[in-house]
């Protein structure tokens, strides 16, 4: 399938946006069936068959709620921060390979844009809280950040270690350097690094952290801040920053199937390549939704003991002894 | 720091057995009763709001208006009323009026109560959109309704039944038997209380 | 360490570098995480806490008042609705206080019963406060598996009392009604249901790193604290104090049972959240011997129609789910009392929370509040 490039893109650009309004809006209702699977009860019931249509009912309640802006909030950045906060989740999905020839761009920097876009979503957040002018928000705000400072750096550090074995930055490479058989990925394939395992345990920790996800939930801290940067929005506003929280989780486990399990590449047949990708990345979105209704929140300092005395130590003894065997051998 | 290993390396483990637990209870069907679709079945001795009982054989109420249950009440939110009719030993209930929105279902009517003419409602999905429906229930009202749904249903043709039960009851002297077994059981109520009225 | 010092330094009222502007956050009176109506008045540094002030009195309803203007009797209900978690063992110590008043001789039967419903409704009350403790720190799911646990118990006692939550079961001199035998083996059988949940409870959630983490050397509250602001329940047996009215001021058949009184001298919370899970524990151990020994015979003892209390002063205690419960009446030998007093173990363990509170993180301080285990009816009453 050859189209012209701008076509391509605008296919792939609406492909994208189709895959994130959908998944955000159905992951909600993925994590309400299993939050209540949990919980042992039904979850929604009433809206379709087994609440399937409960998104679009949620959807339809927030559109027709009034945008309310506080008196004393910057109307200007309280806009703004719900866009800001979608689009750098749109954005990263364009590298994302889903299939071996699906996928909008195949950078060279691509795992490197991933972050750097992913960043963006902190400092939106951020905004949020700050524009509210309301206390709760601001510390939200100010612990968003906070967090995100601190995982940022064993997130990286691990990544690293990934480029390190694999030897590009590029996501479609990092793929196809996968292939053959389940042991072949970066998680299993300890002859290349006995050390991976760790590795993709500290980039899912890592990974909760980054999208505020439980238990690193801190910055909307329902028992504390009512509800953190988001207090004072409402109607879509709200809806929108909800859908983001469920596009991040997207991308981050996206990232995490592409880089430790193997992305499209399938174990045996059964099915495609982008069915493989899929059922990989709903696996960790599973995990995820499983998390969040096990544990907990942690405490502030807590989390921020794990990230600068556990998490940064261990993932620069990973990197330095990925270091040594990559010279070594 | 091999404190600091040992750790990571429990409290790891205790994340993943709290992870194993959730799992385990996720393929495990509902606690849960759905329900306006379902509705559980309240236990016999259930606190709802007073009804007046009706004898089982007359039909009619068993309540005397004594108005101990007026007195017992520690809301204030019954008012009962009664007339002695002609022919009768006991007076009978024509006003039996209880303020819903100050009842705190204690119970302490249906304990009083020396004909056991109270009873416990079984219905706890009392709602209304108004305080008005729940200041005044009507007790007596409601007993009639029910007396001629039960007449109705007894009997196919609508007219004579309202007339049949209380000409049944009038002529019959066992309708004072239940009655008295009534009393026998809480026997020394009811003459304390006359006694002190 | 960095936090603990920090704490003392915040805790120990050094004057602020200049330039730093404390401000007010209100937690309550609709605050996800005060369970109710309490509102606390923080100064707040940042995230640290400089003064908590409680604010009470959103739920007042004038119980003592109310004690004035009705007869001992009509005063029963009443007494279900101060702490609405614990309804049983506040009746029972206000049936207590009047029979002792008044002399009125109590069937066995009706005791052994009355220790055991006491004993279901403080092991829902404790389930309560686990779900609503473990929502404070973010964790939701342990709510609903104790509600689950907890409706069984609802279950029992509505077969028996009629009631979910306001029984009003006990009356002067013995109980409204007997139980009946499907109560008791019921009752058998959720001890022999809980014990494996309770074990579930320990692993899901007790061991679980974040929970300890969260809650060790948190939130300390000493002996010298709980005497000073008279705290008690698993407050104060949390602070190192074995003190439990059930066996220092014996009442009903308490003496006749063989059960421990947990106590953990680590007075942080995780000492106040283990007193508590062991003694859900206990009162399964309580229940199981009650029902085992629980005699036959009636369940109502000889009571006048109208009771009437010597003119006097009384006072009767009991331990209520959240620590020590005491009424104290006075009486002019008229038909309603002339005074009653309830001393209420939240109102109590509420007051040091400004002081231990002091310096704590918000969280930490969420953390403190939930092991306290307030019930604000109970506070305001």
């Amino acid at each position: 399938m050859t189209l012209p490039e701008p076509f391509r893109l605008l296919a792939y650009l609406a492909g994208v946006m189709a895959f994130v309004g959908v998944n955000a809006a159905y992951l909600v209702w993925v994590e309400r069936k299993g939050a209540a699977r949990f919980q042992r009860r039904p979850g929604p019931t009433e809206v379709g068959p087994a609440g399937l249509l409960q998104p679009l009912a949620d959807a339809a309640k927030l559109l027709s709620k009034q945008l309310l802006v506080p008196p004393d909030a910057d109307r200007t950045l309280f806009r703004v921060a719900p866009v800001l906060v979608m689009a750098p989740a749109l954005m990263c999905l364009a590298t994302i390979p889903f299939g071996k020839t699906l996928g909008a761009r195949s950078l060279d920097l691509g795992l490197v844009m991933v972050f750097a876009f992913g960043s963006i979503n902190v400092m939106a957040i951020m905004l949020g809280g700050w524009a509210s002018r309301n206390k709760y928000a601001i510390i939200s705000a100010a612990r968003i950040v906070s967090q995100n400072v601190a995982y940022e750096i064993p997130m990286m550090l691990v990544v690293i270690t990934l480029i390190m074995v694999t030897g590009t930055t590029n996501l479609q490479e990092i793929v196809e350097d996968q292939a053959g058989g389940f042991w072949k990925w970066n998680v299993f394939n300890l002859a290349a690094n006995p050390l991976m395992p760790v590795t993709f345990v500290i980039f899912f920790i890592c990974m909760l952290a980054e999208t505020n996800r439980a238990p690193f939930d801190m910055a909307e801290a329902e028992s504390e801040l009512v509800a953190g940067a988001f207090t004072e929005y409402a109607g879509m506003g709200f809806g929108v920053f909800f859908m983001a929280e469920y596009a991040n989780i997207l991308v981050g486990c996206s990232l995490g199937a592409i880089l430790f399990l193997g992305g499209w590449q399938s174990p045996f047949g059964i099915l495609s390549g982008v069915g493989w990708f899929l059922l990989k990345l709903y696996a960790l979105v599973f995990t995820v939704v499983w998390v969040r209704w096990t544990f907990p929140r942690t405490q502030f300092y807590g989390l921020l003991n794990l990230s600068w005395k556990i998490l940064i130590p261990v993932s620069l003894g990973t990197l330095v002894l990925t270091c040594i065997m990559l010279k070594i051998f | 720091m091999k404190r600091v290993i040992l750790e990571i390396v429990g409290g790891f483990k205790s994340l993943l057995t709290g992870m194993r637990i959730t799992l385990q209870q996720f393929f495990k069907k509902d606690v849960t009763v759905r329900y306006p679709h379902e509705s559980l079945k309240m236990t016999k001795r259930y606190r709802g709001h007073v009804v007046l009982l009706r004898d089982p054989e007359t039909g009619k109420s068993l309540c005397v208006a004594c108005k101990s249950c007026e007195k017992a009440c520690p809301s204030d939110c019954i008012v009962v009323e009664g007339i002695k009719r002609e022919g009768e030993k006991k007076k009978s209930v024509t006003e039996f009026e209880l303020d819903f929105t100050r009842c705190s279902l204690c119970g302490s009517c249906v304990e009083v109560c020396p004909s056991d003419a109270l009873g416990f409602s079984k219905d706890y999905n009392l709602a209304s959109t108004t305080k008005a429906e729940f200041v005044k229930i009507d007790l007596v009202r409601r007993m009639e309704g029910e007396i001629a749904a039960d007449a109705a249903h007894a009997q196919p043709q609508p007219a004579i039944p309202p007339e049949n039960p209380p000409g049944g009851t009038s002529g019959s002297a066992a309708g004072g038997t239940p009655a008295a077994t009534g009393i026998q059981t809480g026997s020394e109520k009811p003459a304390g209380q006359e006694g002190k009225a | 360490m960095l936090l603990e010092k920090l704490q003392s330094a915040v805790g120990a009222g050094v004057i602020l570098p200049d330039g730093h502007e404390t401000f007010v956050l209100n937690l309550g009176p609709q605050h996800p995480a005060t369970h109710g109506v309490l509102r606390v008045k923080l100064t707040m540094d940042g995230e640290y806490i400089l003064r908590a002030e409680p604010v009470p009195g959103y739920i007042h309803r004038m119980q003592e008042k109310m004690g004035e203007n009705r007869s001992w009797s009509k005063y029963l209900p009443n007494t279900s609705r101060i702490d609405y978690l614990s309804a049983m063992t506040y009746t029972h110590a206000y049936v207590l206080v009047v029979e002792r008043a008044a002399g009125i001789e109590v069937p066995p039967r009706a005791e052994y019963l009355r220790v055991i419903t006491s004993e279901l409704n403080r092991i829902s009350s404790h389930l309560v406060w686990f779900g609503a403790f473990l929502l404070d720190l973010g964790g939701f799911t342990p709510l609903l598996y104790a509600f689950d646990d907890r409706e069984k118990i609802l279950d029992l006692l509505e077969s028996v009392t009629g009631s979910r939550l306001t029984y009003c079961y006990y009356r002067f001199g013995g109980l409204c009604n007997d139980v009946d035998a499907e109560f008791l083996t019921g009752a058998r059988e959720f001890v022999a249901y809980m014990r494996p949940r309770l074990a579930m409870y320990r692993q899901l959630v007790t061991d679980n790193i974040i929970l300890r983490k969260r809650l060790e050397g948190i939130g300390r509250i000493d002996a010298e604290l709980c005497r000073k602001y008279g705290a008690t329940g698993p407050v104060i047996r949390g602070a190192g104090v074995a003190n439990d009215v059930r066996r220092v001021e014996p009442y009903s058949v308490y003496p006749l049972l063989d059960f421990k009184i947990p106590v953990y001298s680590e007075c942080d919370c995780m000492a106040r959240y283990l007193v508590r899970m062991d003694e859900m524990e206990q009162s399964l151990r309580i229940v199981e011997q009650a029902i085992a020994q629980l005699p036959e015979g009636p369940v109502m003892g000889k009571v006048p129609r109208v009771v009437k209390v010597p003119a006097g002063d009384y006072y009767h205690a009991v331990e209520a789910a959240r620590g020590r419960f005491a009424i104290r009446i006075v009486s002019d030998g008229k038909e309603i009392p002339y005074r009653i007093k309830l001393r209420t173990p939240s109102f109590s363990n509420l007051s040091l929370f400004e002081e231990a509170s002091r310096g704590m993180m918000l969280p930490d301080a969420l953390a403190l509040m939930g092991s306290l285990d307030l019930v604000i009816p109970d506070i305001d009453r």
